[in-house]
Parts: C-alpha cells; sequence; structure tokens
C-alpha cells in the first residue's frame, strides 16, 4: 500500500495524485510549520486525515484537534508570537467561532508567522449556509489568497507562509470544498528539513500585545500599511495568470471559477482575454486597472458576494476608466457554486455572441428524491423512535449541528429548528419564556456539547430555564469522520484523561440527569417523559456507539459473516411499523407489498426488532 | 488525448471512493491527465455519493457540465437513472450495478421503485449503450464496485485502460488481503 507519510517527508521532489487536503500539508513542510490546529468541519477535516499518516515520531510539526476553532486560534497565535510558525484550519462557519479572537490578529506583530486555512462552502454542500469569508477578512485587516487546484494549494500555501514570516501577520489561505477535495497530479519539490529552534521567543518589546486604550490606533494604522504593502508586492503579483487572447473583451476572476471559466471557454472561437487573480485581498489595483484600461468590456466573474467587483468598480471610478465593467447583475449571480454549468449560465446571458447556453436535458422519468439518512443500526435512529413517543405533536424539538440533525427528515420531523454549534440550548431557553403549554426540547451531540453547548447549559442552570436538553452522546465526531473529543479518552495522537459528560453536567449543577442506552427504546421514552414533566433544567443523555464507527473496527477484526434479522412473512400482519416510523434503510419494500431485508444494508444490530407491534422481525 | 468525462455515482457507503480512486490513479498508469472530484461529508450518511473524474489534455476544472458525461457508472439502480436523466451524453455509456437500495419515499410506499426496464427504456431514448452489471456469486458485497470496473475493462470502455493498470492501483490501495480478494473478482 501506499505510504502517505512517507511520501509527504521525502527529501527528494516527487509527484503524486492527491486531493488539495493532502498537498496543504507538504507545504506545510517545506514551509518550516511547527504548529498546527483544528477543529474538524468539512470540507477540511482530510488535512488532519494526511497529517495523521504521519507517525507522531516523525512529525516535524506539532498537531492538535482542539475543542472548538477559537480555542484552535488561540493556540497557534500564542505559538506564533513565542516564534513558530504556525497554521489553524477549520470549516467556514468555524471562522465565527474563532472571529472574537481572529479579528485581532490583523493588529498583532506575528513573529513566527500565521497561516489561517479556511475551508469556505459555495454551494453549502455541508454548511448551514454560503458565507463569503473574504468579508471577514476585510473587517479584520487579513490578506486572503486563494487557489483554484490541489497544485495551487501547495503552491500558495508556501507563499502565505513566506509572507506572514516577512510582515509578521497572518494570512489567510482560503480554499472551498471544491479546491479542498480536488486530485490531480501535483509536483512537489525537494526540500532540506531546517534546523529547529524551540527556544521561547516571546517578548513583549515586540508588542504592544495589549490592544486597550492608546495602543488601539497604532496598531490598527499598522495593520492598514501592511495591507498596503501587501498590495504592491512583486512576488505576489507573480502567482497571478494572465492569458492574452489579443480580445478587447477581458474577464477578472479567481479560484475555481477560473478553471469553470476555462472550460466554457475551451470551444469559443474569439475568446476574452483572463486575468486570474492570486491575491483576493486587498487587491494589487494598479494591474487590474491596467488589465481593465486594455479592453472595451470586462467581466468580473467571482463566486459567491460581489467582493472584487465593489473593489475594482471604486478604483476604476477614481481613475476615470473608461472601459464597461460589468459584475453581478441578478440575485442568483450570488447564489451557489460557480460550476462550469453556472459560468455557462452567466456568461451566456451576458455575453450571448461568445458563450451558447447549455442544451436542456429531458428528464423522461423522474427518479425519487434520496436525501441522507441515518445509517442502519445508528443509535440516533433509536432514540428519535423512541423520544417521539414520549413527545406531544406541539412540543417544541430544537436541534444541533451533528449526525442528529437528520432527525429533522421525516417520518422522524424531531429536529424543528437549527442555527450554529452549541445553539440549541440557548434556543431552547428562549422559546421556553412565557411558555406553560408546549414543552421545549433541545438535543447536542458530545463532541458540540464541549465545543460551545457548555455554555449555553451552564446559563440555562444559572438563570433556571424549564428545559429538557437530550445529549445525543455516540462517542465520537461522527459527521466529520469520526475525530476523537474530550470524553472518548483519546486525543489526536495517544490516550487521554476522559472528561465524562455526566460528569461534567454534574459538577456544572444539573440536578436531574437521566441517562439510558438509545437501543433501550421502552426506558428511553419512559426517561424523556419524566424529564420534561420535571420542573427546571433537566438532561437525558441518550447514548449509543456510533455503528458506523463499531462496525468498520468490527470488520477489521474479523471477516465473519453478520447475523442480520429477518421478517417472519407469517407474523407479519403490515402493518408497516418498521419502514413507515422506525425507517431503518435496511428494510425493502418488495413490489407486492410484502417488506424484507436489504442484505446490503442490515448490520444485524437489531435495534428494530423491538419496534414490530406483531415480533415478526427476528434474527 | 482526447477528452472523457466519467461520471460515478452511488449510495453512500457503497465504495464509491474506492472506486473513484482506483480509476483515478489506473487512468494516470495509462498516461491520462486527469482532473477528480469526490463528495465528502454529510451526503455520505445514505445519501447520493458522487466522483468525477475527467481525463486527457487541457482539462481544467473537476467538474463536468449537465449532459456531458461520456461515461456514467453507477452502484445502484435508482442512481443510475438520475444520472443517466442529468449528466450522460445522449450516445453516451451507462455501466451499472443492479441493486436497488430503496430512497425512503420508496420504502414507504409514496413514489415507484426504478426498474431494470425504467432504466432501459430511458437509455434506448438517449441512444445509450446500457450495461447492467450483477453478480450472484460475490463473497461480499462491498465488492460490487470491482465488478463494475471489470465490465469497464471487458469492453474497453475507457481507451487503453487495461487491467494492469487497475491491478497496480488496486494494490497501492489495499491491503494485501483485501486486494488478493478484490483482483479476483476484478479477474473473474
Amino acid at each position: 500500500m501506499i505510504n502517505y507519510g512517507e511520501l509527504l517527508l521525502r527529501k527528494e521532489s516527487f509527484s503524486e495524485i492527491v486531493i488539495g487536503n493532502t498537498a496543504i500539508v507538504r507545504a506545510m513542510i517545506e514551509s518550516g510549520v511547527r504548529v498546527v490546529t483544528s477543529y474538524p468541519g468539512s470540507p477540511t477535516p482530510e488535512i488532519a486525515t494526511a497529517i495523521a499518516t504521519i507517525p507522531v515520531e516523525k512529525r516535524p510539526f506539532y498537531f492538535e484537534f482542539s475543542t472548538n476553532e477559537k480555542i484552535a486560534t488561540e493556540i497557534a497565535y500564542g505559538a506564533s508570537v513565542n516564534g513558530h510558525l504556525s497554521c489553524v484550519f477549520f470549516k467556514s462557519v468555524g471562522l465565527n467561532v474563532a472571529a472574537d479572537t481572529l479579528v485581532q490578529l490583523g493588529h498583532m506583530n506575528l513573529i513566527g508567522g500565521m497561516v489561517i486555512v479556511i475551508g469556505d462552502d459555495p454551494g453549502a454542500h455541508s454548511s448551514q449556509n454560503e458565507q463569503d469569508n473574504r468579508h471577514i477578512a476585510k473587517l479584520a485587516y487579513i490578506p486572503v489568497l486563494e487557489p483554484s487546484s490541489p497544485s495551487e494549494i501547495y503552491t500558495y500555501f508556501k507563499a502565505a507562509a513566506k509572507l506572514s514570516k516577512e510582515k509578521n501577520m497572518p494570512v489567510i489561505l482560503r480554499l472551498t470544498t471544491h479546491t479542498c477535495h480536488q486530485k490531480e497530479l501535483v509536483n512537489f519539490d525537494a526540500f532540506e528539513p531546517q534546523h529547529v529552534d524551540n527556544t521561547p521567543l516571546f517578548d513583549r518589546s515586540n508588542g504592544p500585545y495589549i490592544p486597550i486604550t492608546a495602543s488601539v490606533f497604532p496598531m490598527k494604522r499598522r495593520a492598514l500599511s501592511r495591507l498596503n504593502e501587501v498590495a504592491s508586492d512583486k512576488f505576489l503579483k507573480d502567482l497571478n495568470v494572465f492569458i492574452n487572447n489579443n480580445s478587447k473583451k477581458g474577464i477578472i476572476t479567481a479560484g475555481t471559477t477560473y478553471l469553470s471559466v476555462m472550460d466554457v471557454l475551451e470551444s469559443v472561437p474569439d475568446k476574452p482575454d483572463i486575468f486570474k487573480l492570486a491575491l483576493v485581498y486587498p487587491l494589487q489595483l494598479d494591474d487590474i486597472v491596467e488589465f481593465i484600461n486594455l479592453h472595451d468590456e470586462v467581466k468580473i466573474l467571482e463566486e459567491l458576494d460581489n467582493v472584487i467587483e465593489q473593489e475594482i468598480k471604486t478604483a476604476a471610478f477614481d481613475k476615470g476608466v473608461k472601459c464597461s465593467i460589468k459584475g453581478k447583475t441578478d440575485p442568483e449571480d450570488f447564489v451557489g457554486e460557480y460550476t462550469p454549468d453556472k459560468v455557462r449560465e452567466i456568461l451566456s446571458r451576458d455575453w450571448p455572441d461568445i458563450v451558447k447556453p447549455a442544451e436542456k436535458n429531458s428528464n423522461d422519468k423522474p427518479v425519487p428524491a434520496r436525501p441522507p439518512q441515518l445509517c442502519p443500526g445508528c443509535g440516533h435512529r433509536s432514540a428519535f423512535y423512541a423520544i417521539k413517543k414520549a413527545l406531544k405533536e406541539s412540543d417544541i424539538k430544537v436541534g444541533d449541528i451533528g449526525c442528529h440533525t437528520l432527525g429533522f427528515l421525516p417520518p422522524y420531523n424531531m429536529v424543528e429548528l437549527l442555527m450554529s454549534m452549541g445553539a440549541s440550548t440557548g434556543i431552547a431557553s428562549g422559546l421556553a419564556l412565557f411558555n406553560k403549554t408546549r414543552k421545549v426540547v433541545c438535543f447536542l451531540g458530545d463532541s458540540t456539547f464541549f465545543h460551545a453547548g457548555a455554555a449555553g447549559i451552564v446559563n440555562a442552570i444559572f438563570n433556571k430555564h424549564n428545559i429538557t436538553l437530550i445529549l445525543m452522546e455516540n462517542g465520537t465526531t461522527a459527521m466529520t469522520g469520526h475525530q476523537e473529543h474530550p470524553a472518548t479518552g483519546r486525543n489526536f495522537d495517544e490516550i487521554t484523561e476522559k472528561i465524562p459528560v455526566k460528569q461534567m453536567l454534574e459538577g456544572m449543577g444539573v440536578h436531574k440527569i437521566l441517562e439510558v442506552d438509545t437501543y433501550h427504546q421502552k426506558k428511553l421514552t419512559e426517561a424523556v417523559i419524566e424529564a420534561v414533566n420535571y420542573e427546571g433544567f433537566s438532561v437525558v443523555i441518550a447514548k449509543h456507539p456510533c455503528m458506523l464507527k463499531f462496525m468498520k473496527a468490527q470488520k477489521r477484526k474479523s471477516d465473519a459473516p453478520l447475523k442480520q434479522v429477518k421478517i417472519d412473512q407469517v407474523l407479519c400482519d403490515r402493518s408497516n411499523e418498521c419502514i413507515n416510523s422506525f425507517a431503518c434503510p435496511s428494510f425493502y419494500r418488495n413490489p407486492d407489498g410484502s417488506i424484507t431485508i436489504n442484505k446490503d444494508l442490515c448490520i444485524g444490530d437489531g435495534s428494530c426488532i423491538q419496534t414490530c407491534p406483531v415480533t415478526a422481525i427476528k434474527y | 488525448m482526447k477528452k472523457m468525462n466519467i461520471y460515478m455515482t452511488g449510495v453512500g457507503g457503497q465504495g464509491i471512493g474506492m472506486l473513484s480512486e482506483i480509476l483515478v490513479r489506473a487512468v494516470n498508469y495509462a498516461g491520462y491527465k486527469l482532473k477528480a472530484v469526490d463528495t465528502h461529508g454529510l451526503a455520505q450518511r445514505g445519501g447520493i455519493v458522487v466522483s468525477q473524474l475527467r481525463i486527457g489534455d487541457g482539462i481544467n476544472s473537476p467538474l463536468i457540465e449537465s449532459g456531458d458525461a461520456d461515461l456514467v457508472i453507477s452502484l445502484e439502480r435508482h442512481e443510475a437513472l438520475r444520472a443517466m436523466n442529468s449528466m450522460l451524453k445522449n450516445g453516451g455509456t451507462l455501466v451499472w450495478y443492479d441493486t436497488s437500495w430503496q430512497p425512503l419515499s420508496v420504502r414507504t410506499g409514496q413514489d415507484a421503485e426504478v426498474r431494470s426496464d425504467d432504466v432501459s427504456s430511458v437509455a434506448l431514448k438517449k441512444n445509450v449503450r446500457n450495461l447492467r452489471v450483477y453478480r450472484d456469486n460475490l463473497p461480499d458485497t462491498r465488492m460490487q464496485n470491482i465488478t463494475l470496473l471489470s465490465e469497464i475493462i471487458k469492453n474497453s470502455l475507457i481507451s487503453g485502460l487495461e487491467l494492469s493498470h487497475c491491478e497496480k492501483a488496486m494494490k497501492e490501495l489495499m491491503n494485501e488481503k483485501l486486494f488478493v480478494r478484490n483482483l479476483a473478482v476484478l479477474k473473474d
């Protein structure tokens, strides 16, 4: 088998097919990064998967999954002001959690340098919004480089690290879902490991590091002046791509949108000139205005918001540019990923003479939708099935982020509101005010409990909110790929002391805590009834290990065939409780209406057996 | 080299990721330049999972335009029809494994299950070469992806791609035990 750990450390140059999330790790190593931190979130967790291929004793940097993005950012900051080049990575909305600290970083003198890797998610493939984090970079005075491919992730990371070290300022590398997960053959350079200096170099004379009173304005002025320097940096200019097609029309673009533009224009005879920007904040406006001045008409194609467009139009106005500059003209231009389909749609609308619209697909026979669902054997399924029996339809159910979010789907409909990590207890507390008639129940996963959930719980106790929290404890960070968390007894590298959820709740002062394995459905129903009838803040810990993780471990241990369930067709009275209410995907409806088991799917957990009113499901 | 767009689909948990990774490495050994991308994250929980692979010279985006796939590979019947509808060129090729992982609305009886005939009739209309694969002697359902790979090689669906390229890729991606078992399926 291919040994990625060995490849990533190889001193000689080499080529390998990798995703962007793997390519970036080689760039970290070549750049001499000493500290890397993160909290798992799509599209970035595979960066840690690549890091894990390097045995800890050979890893040239320290890595940890911190309990949330803010803490991860603070650790990277602490390391940087001690002289170590650091890197923090997280998903788009993770930046909101980190923001309180992150917005200060541009003001600081980061003597070791620091690269902030953000995985934005245009298309909202696995996020609750499409937020364009270039806005926050502007707010925080931090430069942003935006690669379009794994090869560019590799080179831009190294450029970001170099810039950050030179100017002692943070630099953002803005990835998106389809740069993180894009695969191609990347040519990696040779490198010689540098001598590392572990001396703690923190010195307050490098500061100020205390952004209050008199120091705030000078720190802000320094941040602004560093941005000005970046805007004319020669080295960064060399990363831009200019394609001259001798056209009077031009396109300014960046990131993966550039790839879509190139593909859509491939069969076009009169191609516009193209200017692809590497640095998307601050803009190197002299070069951009020069490009615009060469053309009669320029189209700005950027994914999500019109961030570049606004700055370019301002500069063009100030310089009295004659060229017509076209940006976003329709609200739909702000929505969704700029895939080749989307770019074709926009270009054929704006330049119909050049780009033809796509032919419409005939959809002869529509196919039933396939929303994601809980895995076979998932403890959350048993939980939702049992909890539904304990609650009235009118009771209000608040969900949180994680696999259990999928409880919003039919037939459970057990999540009616969703916001952000750890938000459920706070939202539930608000819903409980003046409310004497409808019980309020909220859900929270165990990793999310540590991430941002605990503060909401403390508040509910402190301010005496009358709600029930159902803590869905599956012993892992399941949705993002089974990362450890503080209650699992392991961190990224080694065994560590468990911080049990139940003991934490007790320590916080929760008086009513009931703990039930979710496979004991009747007991769970009873526990939830008891908890919602309790006056005050109550918690039900609904626990069962993540069965996807469990089954993967089982399969590694043994090849023995699974003991699957079957349905006794004589006993079955076709009440369809199993498919309509419990709804494990392993049940199969035959054309004659009988139910059988899909042998590809059943893991033999047997959690369905208790749901059959006529005991027709058996081993 | 001539361009070719390959769209792979199935349901989370079926092994699309492994199939895609094998093909990506194998077409590289066959001498193609390539770009590829897989679905990760949320959809892997029982939703639709897609891998896209574009091979040949002058490819930029890993994403295939709607209706521009030359070859659709599907591990599941509903997804075979869905991808043929939206992604496959008229006159393209569909190779699919005939198993049904019923979506919820099919299990609850709200929607009709897609039948093998539905796939054939749409294929006929779109002038699509329709290669249905099913093996009842598979030692493990998780090897359904390799049966499709075997079909691709037997029918030379990717010009220049040979069994040896796939074998080399599989050796890099599987432990010895899995490699031996999957190779047997590939050669069957």
